[in-house]
Order: structure tokens, then C-alpha cells, then sequence
């Protein structure tokens, strides 16, 4: 975060008189260790003991945890789910941003307001709200049953789930980003005789693409990781309709940790992998607001 | 369209505007609103009594008192290491900076048994904290424990742009004039950041009350004890209760918009401030 400006007005502070006292190299001191202490505690042990209980037992029984059928389709499932919800709500971050950064329209803050409003929900609630509609008791329960779909304890049920709680991601990116970068070279391009598309493909979506990366692997992070939300509406059936946070969560309690955490490991490098992107993407110049 | 729209030479409002409300409606507004409907068709009666069950009391109190103690904790750190990572240099600062977004990146079911794991009686900090008579995994310090870590980056990153936005040559002046350090620090650098640490605080304690995985596993889960509002909410749902459920979530929907529009104030609050500064 604003790394080169930082270090520019650091370099300063160490040449200023009367800064380095003793007693300001205490307090700098102690804000450094308290900082590490907390983290230590907080983040890196439990990071750490990931990998420790992981390849406990050694390489062989890691290795040997995702032999297990059901941790393969496990990873399978959240691969699928990752598959179709992270696609579709990238297209509708691209409506929603041109729609909102393009345009001048009544209501525009009210809209904004509502595409943000799965964050501030309760994963829990985020997927109840599903069963809600679609469960056996729910309002179109009877319907479903009567025609044979399956929603909830299926596919569609956590597809819905991630979809809602990933929903803002790649939007909330691009709004700002389209608003600060103005409308001038689509308006030249469209007068200059480019349709909506040409103009769309090659002179909004080059301008935006550092933008667009970091919506797409934070709403993809969030997608293979969401716990609540689809612990609501999976039923948690082995083998079928357990994505890897809810597979862990099965193998925890069973006491198989070696599998717990050898799954767990899987999702702490994706983690570890959209922060280096995340990183990456800020180098270029891209910052987030 | 035209009425609502000022008019533009760019195509694609009518697509793009279209798509987005109906998506919206689709995945976000019309299953909101079956939550609500579910709830409004309770009578009022049951709704008082599941709302104000002693068991759902329990849990709000835990809830609430967690994610606020969690918040406060996320005040104070967020604010020493977001100044750490502002004022200082020393190696391995830039990695940390990364890190510090981690556990916004991170599984929460992962977070939830690596806690566990460290904060169990034999794990690596809880072995320590066992004898001095601590307890933190299965009582309400690991849920507040849990709430610590999920809130962190929300503060951090609240309160380190506006710790670069205090102007140095602000505080150059005052100690040149006398002033001391904590003088200097009560009234210019906390004026300064005082909207973004509140805002912080709020973005933690919101994310706080509704999480869910990272806390079922360091909670013990007993009623009145260790349950978490979510939690009871998801017993609800499997118990086929649908409208205890949908009433226990429309009164943690309620309180997702109250936070929110606190937050939004406090952002406003924020802006004014600055523009105010920059005259």
C-alpha cells in the first residue's frame, strides 16, 4: 500500500533533528514488537500449525489424504462451484460498473448501496435465505418437490449460496476505478463511429484490467473458501455435496486431521496465491481506495 | 429510461442497467425478501417469544459482547501496527504489509482449526496460558479470539491511508513550538485518523457479528454459553424451524443496516473532515 511514497517521507524521519532520541526509539521499538507479538500469536502460529499438523505424520499421508474419493470430490465440487459463480458475477460486475460509471441516473447511490449489501450480511444468513425460498418447508418448496428439482442439499442451493456472498466483489472494484478513470476515450471512440462493443472490448476493458484481475481472484478466494453460507444449504452429504471448507469441517470432527488440515493446506496456498496476485497488481500502479 | 436517465452518447445503459437490476433482484433482493416475508408472517406474539428466548438472549449477548470486545482489541492493535507499518522501517515490513490482508484471503473454516489447534489446552500458546488459568479454546475468549483475527484487516486498512494523510510538517511545527510527543499525538495525529478508527472499528465489529466458520470451531457451542447467534440460527434452520430462523436472522438483518448506516455516516464524517483540513 502506497510502498514508494512511504519509504520517500521515511528516509526523512531518520534525518530530522531531535527524532532520534532515547526515547522515541523506545516507543518505535515497542510499537514494532507489540505489532510482530499480535500477529505472531493471531496469524502466523495459526498459519504455521496448518503445514505443522498437515505433514504430521509425513509426506506419505499427505499425499495419501487426497487419495480419499470423498476429499476428491470435494476439491471437485468447489472447483465447479468457483467454475460457474466467479464467470457470471464478473459479467455482472462489467454491466453494473458501466451501467453505474457511465451513466447519470436517479437512484444511482441507492443501487450501489444494495450491490454492496451481501457483505455486511451473515454468510448464515446469506445461504438461509435460499432455504427459505427453495427448502422443503420454504415457499416454493412443495412446487420443487412436486416437480422433482432439487435445490437445497444440491448443486444449484451452493451455487446460489457463493453467488450471493461473492456477489459485490468484482463490482465494487470496478465502479470506483471506471468513475476515476472517466468517460472521454469511450465517448471519442463511439463518435469516431465504434459500436458499444468494439468501444467496450478495446478501450474499457484495457483500462480497466488491473482492476478487473484484482475483483476476479478476491471474489474467487471467497468463492472456494465460503464456509456459512453453503454449510446452510449443502446438507453436507458426503462425497456430493461437500466443497472443501465443509470437508474439512467433517474430517475435524471425525479427529482425522492429517485430512483436516492437509485439505485446509490446499486452501491456505490459494490464499497465500491471490495475495501474491493481489501484490503483483498493486505494483502496477493499482491501487486500492 | 429517458426519464431517469441524464442523456449520454455512449450505448448500453438500457442492457447493462437491466442486467444489473435484474441480477441483483435475482440473487440478492428477492430471497432477502423472503426472509423478511417469512418473518412478517409470524404473529407478533411468536415473534417476541423467539426473538427474546432466553437461549436467543444468550446468544446475542455473546455475539455482541464478543464482536464488540474483538473490535475494540482491533482499535488499538490496528492502530499500532497500521502505525508500525506507516512510520517504520525494519526488514520484513513489506511481507508483513501483504500478510496483513490474510485473513481476509483465508478460508474461515481453515482459520477456525488452526486457532483451535494453537489455542487448544496442549497447542502452542495454550499451553502456556493453561497454567496461569486461562482458557481459550471452547470459552468465550476464543470466539473473541477467533473475532480478533477476522476483524484485524479491516482496521489495519482503515486506519493506515489516513495515518499517511497526517501532514509531517504539521507535527514538525508543533514540536518546533514546544509541544511534546503525546501532545502532538492528541491533537494532530488522532483528529486525524479519529474517522478512520471508528470506521475501522465498525467494519470489524459488522464482520464480526455475522461470522460464522472460524467461530464454531474454537466456540464450545453450549446454549447460553458459548453459541453465537448464527450458530442458533443454523440449529433453527435444522431443526425445519424455518421461521424461528428467518425471525432470529431479520433481527441480525437489522442490525446489519443500523452498522451499516453508521458506517456510511462515519465515512461521510470522514471526507468532510479532510475537505475541511485542505482549505
Amino acid at each position: 500500500m502506497a510502498a514508494g511514497a512511504q519509504s520517500a517521507s521515511l528516509d526523512d524521519v531518520s534525518t530530522r533533528p531531535g527524532r532520534d532520541t532515547i526515547v522515541s526509539s523506545i516507543v518505535r521499538w515497542t510499537f514494532i514488537s507489540l505489532s510482530l507479538l499480535f500477529l505472531a500469536a493471531l496469524l502466523f502460529a495459526p498459519l504455521a500449525t496448518v503445514f505443522v499438523m498437515a505433514f504430521e505424520k509425513g509426506w506419505r499421508a499427505y499425499v495419501h489424504s487426497f487419495a480419499d474419493p470423498d476429499t476428491a470430490a470435494a476439491i471437485r465440487l468447489t472447483l465447479i462451484t468457483a467454475l460457474v459463480v466467479v464467470p457470471l458475477n464478473t459479467v455482472f460486475g462489467l454491466a453494473a460498473s458501466w451501467a453505474i460509471a457511465k451513466f447519470e441516473f436517479r437512484g444511482k447511490s441507492f443501487l450501489i448501496t444494495l450491490i454492496d449489501l451481501p457483505l455486511a450480511i451473515s454468510p448464515v444468513i446469506s445461504g438461509m435465505v435460499y432455504v427459505l425460498l427453495f427448502g422443503l418447508h420454504g415457499w416454493f418448496g412443495v412446487w420443487l418437490q412436486e416437480h422433482d428439482i432439487s435445490v437445497i442439499f444440491a448443486l444449484p442451493g451452493i451455487i446460489l449460496a457463493t453467488m450471493f456472498v461473492t456477489f459485490p466483489y468484482v463490482a465494487r472494484e470496478l465502479i470506483p476505478l471506471m468513475q476515476q478513470l472517466g468517460n472521454d476515450e469511450e465517448e471519442a471512440a463511439i463518435t469516431l463511429g465504434a459500436g458499444g462493443w468494439i468501444t467496450f472490448f478495446r478501450v474499457t476493458l484495457p483500462k480497466v484490467r488491473w482492476g478487473l484481475v484484482y475483483g476476479v481472484i478476491l471474489c474467487n478466494a471467497r468463492a472456494m473458501g465460503e464456509f456459512g453460507a453453503v454449510s446452510v444449504v449443502s446438507g453436507h452429504i458426503r462425497g456430493l455435496t461437500n466443497t472443501m471448507p465443509l470437508h474439512i469441517e467433517i474430517l475435524y470432527n471425525e479427529y482425522n486431521f492429517v485430512g483436516a488440515f492437509a485439505v485446509a493446506s490446499l486452501l491456505t496456498l490459494l490464499a497465500v496465491a491471490t495475495l501474491v496476485v493481489k501484490t503483483l497488481v498493486e505494483r502496477t500502479g493499482y491501487r486500492r481506495r | 429510461m429517458a426519464a431517469i436517465k441524464q442523456p449520454s452518447v455512449l450505448p448500453g445503459f438500457g442492457l447493462t442497467f437491466g442486467f444489473t437490476t435484474f441480477f441483483l433482484s435475482a440473487v440478492v433482493l428477492i430471497p432477502l425478501a423472503a426472509l423478511v416475508l417469512m418473518a412478517a408472517s409470524m404473529t407478533w406474539h411468536d415473534f417476541v417469544r423467539v426473538v427474546f428466548s432466553a437461549r436467543a438472549m444468550g446468544s446475542y449477548r455473546l455475539s455482541f459482547g464478543a464482536s464488540f470486545l474483538a473490535a475494540s482489541i482491533n482499535l488499538v492493535f490496528g492502530f499500532i501496527i497500521a502505525w508500525t507499518l506507516v512510520r517504520y522501517e525494519f526488514p520484513g515490513r513489506k511481507l508483513i504489509d501483504a500478510l496483513i490482508d490474510m485473513p481476509f484471503a483465508l478460508p474461515t473454516a481453515v482459520s477456525g482449526i488452526a486457532l483451535t489447534t494453537v489455542f487448544a489446552e496442549n497447542g502452542w500458546i495454550g499451553q502456556y496460558l493453561q497454567p496461569l488459568g486461562i482458557k481459550v479454546a471452547y470459552t468465550w475468549i476464543g470466539v473473541t479470539v477467533a473475532l480478533t483475527l477476522i476483524g484485524l484487516p479491516f482496521a489495519v486498512r482503515s486506519v493506515q491511508p489516513a495515518l499517511l494523510e497526517v501532514q509531517r510538517d504539521l507535527e514538525d511545527a508543533a514540536e518546533t513550538l514546544g509541544a511534546g510527543r503525546l501532545y502532538v499525538f492528541r491533537r494532530i495525529i488522532l483528529p486525524t485518523v479519529l474517522p478512520a478508527l471508528l470506521t475501522g472499528f465498525t467494519l470489524a465489529f459488522a464482520r464480526a457479528v455475522g461470522e460464522y466458520g472460524s467461530v464454531i470451531f474454537i466456540a464450545g457451542n453450549l446454549p447460553m454459553k458459548t453459541e453465537i447467534t448464527p450458530l442458533l440460527i443454523v440449529i433453527r434452520l435444522e431443526e425445519f424451524d424455518y421461521k424461528g430462523a428467518a425471525a432470529l436472522g431479520f433481527v441480525m438483518l437489522v442490525i446489519s443496516f443500523v452498522v451499516l448506516l453508521m458506517i456510511n455516516l462515519l465515512q461521510a464524517w470522514g471526507r468532510r473532515r479532510i475537505v475541511a483540513g485542505a482549505r
